[in-house]
């Protein structure tokens, strides 16, 4: 009874362990794959310890989040800052220390450039340490591949699609030979990876401008992305599925569809809810580099341990935290350095068909270009998203797409 | 001293009403008066700005319909059947308690629970529901897809949970009629029908009405299980691609929480909140004139 009090009591005290160690806590989502790393930190570190609050679902973190950073209490001393939250944050650089003060500048060359620029804010303070990035590739089913009569080695199947025109042939022809079976999940990685390519080749920004006007309807990348999408979705050659999602969990296990774009993250997910079998494959995705999600680690400016938290988020993001990450959880660092190492660099996935997965994340990455996403890009893109289902849905025309696009987006981005 | 003291013991109501009723409630309303956004700081006096944006908004006026659709969809037989069920129990049967507890049960369910089994009941693909309707020959409904399928399938969420309720609280009425109402117009020659319509749901008309405003102010605020009927689907609060089964609740989750617009969806609370003060003060209003006459 007395020790459950002492415990209750300690807890409200904030924190620290008893044992006059500092507790350190990190705020996640999904999956990071640093379980190892806090025991490595914190053997090293006899004075700290560290806590994860992980949450599943990047949807339910996020509002946490904003509430406890705009409050000013509760939020983690680390915390992740997935790249759709990051530019609203960045509005608000002030809640963030500056992990500049505590020698962030001299990390600079463990990182992509464009990845360490999106981690400073407009003042020039040091906001956020990089941690992953998304290179996108396309996994397969060798064995519909097979049935369809469709080539299943990774390099023949990666010369079927040099554009997201020839995937989509493809995908025409498979599902003629296989029907029952989709050519792929969802619009939504379509969409997002020609939308990145089209801006990385041409104006450098998706649906906001870098004055943080919403340009949707008049941006080309924009819309050769949407009409590649919409495509797709009219030829009923998606499931109309979203990433990670039960019905998506469900489809996969019935081998409802045949290709999915994977970001080197996807992975892990893949693996996991295909109930152990691995009867998929990686290849390169059609239409050039291209990159979907990866986070940031900052450090609130409410924490009592500036010093230490800084210091964490600096060790989780070396290029030996984040080539461990990439061994627990598949996730692409986005250092340089990390990429390199040979536990990266000569990856092969047994669940993937012994794919070389880190060569050919590892390539693409080297030929991501940087793209510029507005504070409301994420609401945009739900909007946005929904249109292009219903039109696989049959519940809208596809030639009220576009305006219907438009409208959505607009409203989103008021 | 003395004087004070029943100001005292009734304080305890008040502080809690004013801590967790009055104070959210007006919060609420000032924050409905701002541009209110956590992740920016953004906090800016807009009048009512929010509000006129809402009378105009198409999207929360889907989400009223949706709303007014499954809530008709699901209250108009709910009460029936917890009418003809009352009825039912009423009479001397064998079990009759084991029936009463069987009603009450899922009531006691989590939400969550129901809504989990129920959309897999629904799922278009492998649902048992499409696999019996296969059976009679009904082609395959897609029950997330179709606005008038989704309202259908939630409805019987709801009144799989709801209908227990109400038959229970028409028993306790019922046992109040005198027996010997029915058993003169038995005498009379009316049948049981006819028994039913003209005297047992005349005298229950109060509790009626009762009922039917307590499913108002729940049906308005219907959130659970539309919420996760979509999380199977692509966006949890957008109720299906279309919004086809987005509740006014779940808009203003989507407005606040998703989209970091706290102002809006303060906005869409009280709209809400409007709408539920005056569908119940409908509801006084026929139940004043209705009891009124009977009496």
């Amino acid at each position: 009874m007395l020790r459950g009090l002492a415990a209750v009591a300690l807890l409200a005290a904030g924190c620290a362990p008893g044992d006059g160690r500092t507790l350190l806590t990190v705020d996640l989502f999904g999956e990071f794959g640093y379980e190892r790393l806090y025991r490595e930190y914190e053997a090293a570190h006899p004075e700290i310890r560290v806590r994860q609050r992980r949450i599943s679902v990047l949807d339910d973190y996020a509002p946490r989040l904003r509430q406890r950073i705009a409050t000013g209490h509760g939020a983690g001393d680390v915390v992740a800052l997935e790249e759709g939250l990051l530019p609203a944050f960045l509005r608000r650089p002030e809640r963030f220390v500056d992990l500049s003060a505590y020698g962030g500048r001299a990390l600079e060359p463990y990182f992509l450039p464009w990845k360490w620029r999106m981690g400073v804010a407009a003042d020039g303070r040091l906001v956020g340490l990089g941690t992953d990035i998304g290179p996108l590739a396309l996994c397969y089913r060798p064995d519909l591949f097979a049935r369809a009569g469709l080539p299943t080695a990774r390099d023949a199947v990666a010369r079927l699609w040099p554009t997201w025109d020839a995937y989509y042939r493809t995908g025409l022809a498979f599902e003629r030979r296989l029907p029952g079976v989709r050519w792929l999940d969802g619009p939504t990685a379509v969409f997002r990876a020609a939308l990145l390519q089209e801006a990385g080749r041409g104006p450098g920004f998706t649906y906001f401008d870098r004055s943080g006007r919403l340009v949707f309807a008049s941006n080309p990348a924009v819309r050769t992305a949407f009409a590649t999408a919409l495509r797709f979705e009219r030829a009923r050659l998606t499931a109309d599925l979203q990433v990670f999602t039960p019905s998506w969990q469900t489809a996969l296990r019935r081998d409802r569809f045949a290709t999915v774009p994977c970001p080197a993250w996807m992975l892990g997910g893949l693996a996991a809810f295909s109930g152990g079998r691995g009867r998929w494959d990686v290849a390169t995705a059609p239409g050039g580099a291209g990159s979907w999600g990866g986070s940031w680690l900052a450090v609130p400016r409410q924490t009592r341990h500036p010093a230490r938290a800084a210091a964490l988020a600096a060790f989780l993001t070396s290029p030996h935290g984040q080539v461990a990450a990439f061994r627990a959880r598949s996730t692409f660092p986005s250092s340089p350095q990390a990429a390199r190492d040979p536990v990266v660099a000569g990856s092969a996935n047994a669940f993937f068909g012994g794919a070389p997965t880190g060569r050919i994340f590892g390539a693409v990455a080297a030929r991501v270009r940087p793209v510029y996403l507005g504070p409301r890009n994420e609401d945009v893109r739900v909007a946005v998203d929904d249109v292009l289902l219903s039109v696989g849905q049959g519940r809208l025309a596809a030639r009220d797409a576009w305006p219907r696009a438009v409208r959505a987006a607009a409203k989103a981005a008021r | 001293m003395r004087r004070s003291t029943p100001y005292l013991l009734v304080a305890p109501f008040f502080l809690l009403f004013l801590a967790f009723g009055a104070f959210p409630l007006l919060f609420t309303l000032w924050m409905a008066l701002h541009d209110w956004e956590l992740g920016s700081g953004t906090r800016r006096w807009v009048g009512l700005g929010n509000f006129r944006y809402l009378a105009t908004d198409a999207d929360f006026w889907h989400a009223v319909v949706n709303t007014a659709g499954i809530f008709a969809l699901s209250t108009v037989p709910q009460l029936l059947a917890a009418l003809v069920l009352a009825d039912l129990l009423d009479r001397r049967l064998r079990g009759a308690a084991a029936l009463r507890v069987a009603l009450a049960a899922p009531l006691v369910t989590a939400t969550a629970a129901v809504a989990l089994v129920f959309t897999q009941l629904f799922d278009s693909d492998h649902g048992l529901v499409n696999g019996l309707l296969g059976l009679v020959g009904v082609p395959p409904v897609d029950w997330q897809g179709g606005r008038l399928a989704s309202w259908t399938a939630l409805a019987a969420m709801v009144d799989w949970r709801w209908t227990g309720n109400n038959a229970l609280i028409y028993l306790a009425a019922l046992q109040a009629v005198p027996r010997e109402l029915y058993e003169a117009a038995a005498l009379d020659g009316a049948s049981p029908a006819r028994r039913f319509w003209t005297i047992t749901v005349p005298l229950l008309r109060p509790t009626i009405v009762f009922t039917a405003v307590v499913s108002t102010v729940g049906g308005l605020q219907l959130f659970t299980e539309p919420t996760l009927f979509g999380a199977a689907g692509a966006h949890r609060m957008d109720g299906g691609a279309q919004h086809q089964f987005q509740t006014v609740t779940m808009y203003l989750f989507e407005s606040a929480f998703g989209q970091d617009r706290y102002g809006y969806g303060a906005a869409v609370a009280w709209a809400l909140f409007l709408l539920i003060v005056t569908f119940a003060l409908l509801n006084a209003l026929v139940l004043r004139r209705r009891t009124g006459g009977a009496r």
